[in-house]
């Protein structure tokens, strides 16, 4: 699932656990908003003030602030900085690496406090941990692409062509 | 890597726009932002200097259509081309589905972009990619300029394996929804072959 020349993918039934797990850390933290992001860029889960949040975009920068600050910690001899805080006049971010493999942000402001939010992320990244561990595991077995609902697996070449019409 | 979601039946691809510095990766994303109607484009981030050079990325999220019932969606990225970036350039290339390399054809780039087409063969390595197993095309750009290296000698250099080439104008928008259009075609093929 996380090779370097495979797909990601995500079924129904952990989609459900991640926003369960999310949900609830929304709540524990106090929090305005969780997100789940793959270390590409790909926002896997939102919950929360999200509507009038730019979802992918930041999903893209959140991926690329923690692909810089991992160059970061390699030229200083660190494997990375597993945590990153910003600290807003209103709102802050926190954002924190789940199981070696998702990102995990977490929006608040002064109804909640960091103390708080590092409490619950913690307890939080280890019910995530698992469920990414079963995802990695159930992909493996079923083989990345070779699904039965593949979407691929029966494409036509007009299929494709029909996408640039 | 490509991102399938069952739960919201969506495919997410990226897409990285390489090449030498000022060759025109940022232009092409800006044309495709313009030239695309808003309810299939998101916002388009570009992270510049103060002086508009790349400093770390563009992003333009892209939704193509469906297939098969599944949300297709292209995530664009370029990387910052001067040479001095090249930790940045590695970091974008993690995760990439598909190469979009943009030559300058002016003669006097034909060092730079030589050097810039090595520079994505060693930072690919460092994936663990080779560009032979990726989608991969190749956009002459610039083609509207008096001082053009010739075409035989930009192909001999940058495309010995023949891979679809695209001659383009970023700034008019010659060239530039073909060399898409070719990418997101290897990438969907490169899935295809995946699911087989």
């Amino acid at each position: 699932m996380f090779g370097s020349q495979s797909s990601l993918v995500m079924y129904d039934e952990e989609f459900q656990q991640i926003v369960d797990l999310a949900d609830k850390l929304l709540r524990e933290a106090n929090a305005k908003a969780v997100f789940l992001v793959d270390r590409n860029g790909q926002l896997m889960a939102a919950t929360g003030e999200t509507e009038h949040l730019d979802t992918t975009s930041l999903a893209s920068l959140t991926a690329g602030n923690i692909a810089a600050t991992g160059g970061l910690a390699k030229l200083i001899g660190e494997k990375e900085f597993s945590i990153l805080f910003h600290e807003g006049e209103k709102d802050n971010i926190h954002i924190s690496i789940v199981a070696d493999r998702v990102i995990l942000v977490v929006i608040f402001d002064d109804r909640s406090s960091l103390g708080l939010v590092r409490l619950r992320v913690k307890k939080a990244s280890d019910a995530l941990g698992r469920v990414f561990g079963e995802l990695s595991r159930k992909s493996t077995a079923v083989g990345t692409a070779n699904g039965p609902q593949n979407p691929f697996a029966e494409i036509t070449d007009d299929d494709i062509d029909n996408l640039f019409r | 890597m490509s991102f399938i979601n069952y739960a919201s039946r969506e495919i997410n691809c990226k897409i990285v726009y390489y090449g030498p510095g000022l060759c025109g990766k940022t232009t092409n994303l800006q044309t495709i932002y313009n030239r695309t109607a808003p309810d299939s484009r998101g916002k388009m981030i570009s992270l510049a200097t103060e002086t508009e050079r790349t400093l770390f990325f563009d992003f333009l999220p892209l939704a193509l259509g469906d297939i098969r019932g599944f949300k297709t969606r292209f995530h664009l990225y370029t990387v910052p081309g001067q040479v001095f970036y090249d930790a940045s350039r590695k970091l974008i290339l993690k995760g990439v589905d598909g190469v979009v390399f943009v030559a300058d054809c002016q003669e006097e780039r034909l060092d730079a972009n030589i050097e810039s087409m090595e520079n994505l063969k060693d930072n690919l390595d460092e994936h663990g990619y080779q560009l032979e197993n990726l989608p991969f095309v190749i956009q002459y750009n610039k083609v509207d300029l008096p001082n053009l290296s010739p075409m035989d000698e930009l192909q001999s250099f940058l495309n010995p394996r023949g891979v679809p080439e695209f001659k383009a104008c970023a700034l008019t928008g010659e060239g530039v929804f073909e060399t898409l259009k070719a990418v997101a075609k290897e990438i969907l093929i490169e899935l295809k072959k995946g699911a087989g």
